[in-house]
C-alpha cells in the first residue's frame, strides 16, 4: 500500500541553509574581497626573485637630464627596467645597461612596453650633462635621473638597495647594488634581478609580465 | 800544415764573427722573450666628460710573475682593482698585486680590471691606447711590458651576462657570495 508522500521535514532547514548561503555570497561580492584576488597578479615563474607578495612601495621623485621633474607614477602603463648606478663605474654599470638594452631588444615589438631607467648615486660627478651623453650610448630610449642627496637616499630606500660613497686613495669610489629591479606596467614592484642573470632570462621575466598584465 | 790548421781557425773565427753579426733570432737567450703574454687587450670607450674607465685583458706569464701596477699617458693614474660582493653591494678596490701563476691564463675582465682614473680626454672608437704593465718577475726583479690596447664601445659588456643565452662563469660574486 503506498504511503502519501510525506512532506519533508527538513525542507525549512535546507531553504534557510540556502537563503544563508545566497546571503553570504552577496556580502561577499559586495565586501570587494573577490575583486582583490583578481586584482592580484596571477602566480609566475620567474628566473629572478619574485617581490610581487613583499607588497613594496616603490617611488621616487628625481630629476631628469633637461631638469624636469620625474615621478614613478608618470611610467604608468609600461614596465620600468631600473638599475642604480654611476658613470665612474668601470664595468658592472656598463655591463647592466648592456644587459638592459640587450634585453629590450629580444622583446622585438614589445620593447615599446619596457621603460629603462638609470639613477645615479654619485650625483655630484654624475652632472646632467654627462648623463644625458652616457645612457643614450646604451639605448636611445633609456632615461637616466639624478636628484639631492636625500631624494637619492629616498629611491634606494624605496627600491630597498644600498649605497655607499667612499673616498679611497685620492678617488671617489661607490659601493652600490647591483641587483636591478623591475616594476610593472600598474607600478607595483615585481622582479628583483641579480648583477649575473643573463639578458635573455631578464628577457623572459618581462615577457611574464607583460603577458601575466 | 800549419796553413791549413790557420786557415781553418780563421775560417771558424769569421764564421762565429758573421753568425754574430748576422744576429739570428733563433740564438736569442729564452729569458730576453717578454714575460707576459697579453692577449685580447680592449679599452672602454667614453663619453666627453667621464673621468673613469676600464681596461681588460688575459695574461700569461712564463713564470711566477706579479702585476704591481699600469700606467698608461691617457690617465692620471691607473690602477688595478678587484670586484667583489660586500653585504649585497658591489665593491671595488685597488690591489698592490695580482699574482701571475706560471703558464696559467688571469684573465682581467671582471673579477679584476684595470681602471683608468683621471683620463685625460674622451676615449673614442678607433684610438689604440698605449699603457705598460708594471710587473715582478720570479725573482722580484722589476719588468714591464708595453702594449697598446683598441678602444671598444662603451655599450661592450664585460660580462657574459649580457650575451644572449649565455650561462654567466661561476665566481662572479654578483649574488652576494663572499668573494676571495
Amino acid at each position: 500500500m503506498d504511503e502519501a508522500p510525506r512532506p519533508r521535514a527538513d525542507l525549512p532547514w535546507r531553504l534557510a541553509l540556502l537563503v544563508a548561503l545566497i546571503a553570504l555570497a552577496c556580502a561577499v561580492v559586495l565586501s570587494g574581497l573577490p575583486a582583490r584576488l583578481l586584482a592580484r597578479p596571477a602566480a609566475v615563474a620567474f628566473h629572478g626573485r619574485d617581490i610581487t607578495a613583499e607588497n613594496w612601495n616603490p617611488a621616487f621623485a628625481l630629476a631628469d637630464v633637461e631638469g624636469k621633474p620625474r615621478s614613478l607614477e608618470q611610467f604608468r602603463g609600461r614596465i620600468v627596467l631600473l638599475a642604480f648606478g654611476y658613470t665612474h663605474c668601470p664595468d658592472v654599470c656598463p655591463t647592466t645597461l648592456a644587459k638592459f638594452a640587450q634585453a629590450r631588444r629580444l622583446l622585438g615589438a614589445d620593447a615599446d612596453r619596457v621603460q629603462g631607467v638609470f639613477v645615479t648615486i654619485d650625483p655630484e660627478r654624475d652632472t646632467a650633462e654627462l648623463l644625458r651623453a652616457y645612457v643614450p650610448a646604451f639605448d636611445p630610449t633609456f632615461i637616466a635621473l639624478r636628484g639631492t642627496e636625500e631624494q637619492t637616499d629616498a629611491v634606494t630606500k624605496a627600491f630597498r638597495a644600498n649605497y655607499q660613497i667612499i673616498q679611497y686613495k685620492g678617488d671617489t669610489l661607490v659601493d652600490h647594488t647591483a641587483s636591478t629591479y623591475i616594476v610593472d606596467a600598474q607600478g607595483r614592484a615585481r622582479v628583483v634581478t641579480p648583477y649575473d642573470q643573463t639578458a635573455a632570462e631578464l628577457a623572459d621575466d618581462l615577457r611574464a609580465i607583460l603577458k601575466s598584465g | 800544415m800549419r796553413t791549413r790548421r790557420q786557415l781553418a781557425a780563421l775560417a771558424a773565427a769569421l764564421a762565429c764573427g758573421l753568425g754574430q753579426a748576422g744576429g739570428a733570432p733563433a740564438a736569442q737567450p729564452p729569458e730576453r722573450a717578454p714575460l707576459v703574454t697579453v692577449e685580447d687587450p680592449w679599452v672602454r670607450g667614453t663619453v666627453e666628460g667621464q673621468t673613469g674607465s676600464g681596461a681588460y685583458m688575459r695574461l700569461t706569464s712564463r713564470e711566477d710573475a706579479q702585476l704591481v701596477g699600469a700606467s698608461s699617458p691617457v690617465a692620471e693614474r691607473v690602477e688595478i682593482h678587484e670586484m667583489h660582493t660586500v653585504k649585497d653591494m658591489m665593491t671595488m678596490r685597488r690591489i698592490e698585486r695580482l699574482a701571475l701563476p706560471a703558464h696559467t691564463p688571469v684573465a682581467l675582465d671582471h673579477d679584476y680590471h684595470v681602471m683608468f682614473i683621471g683620463l685625460k680626454h674622451q676615449l673614442v672608437v678607433g684610438e689604440s691606447v698605449p699603457m705598460t704593465l708594471h710587473l715582478l718577475d720570479a725573482r722580484g726583479r722589476p719588468e714591464s711590458v708595453q702594449l697598446r690596447a683598441p678602444v671598444r664601445p662603451l655599450a661592450t659588456p664585460v660580462h657574459p651576462a649580457v650575451l644572449p643565452g649565455t650561462a654567466p662563469a661561476a665566481g662572479h660574486g654578483a649574488t652576494g657570495t663572499p668573494h676571495g
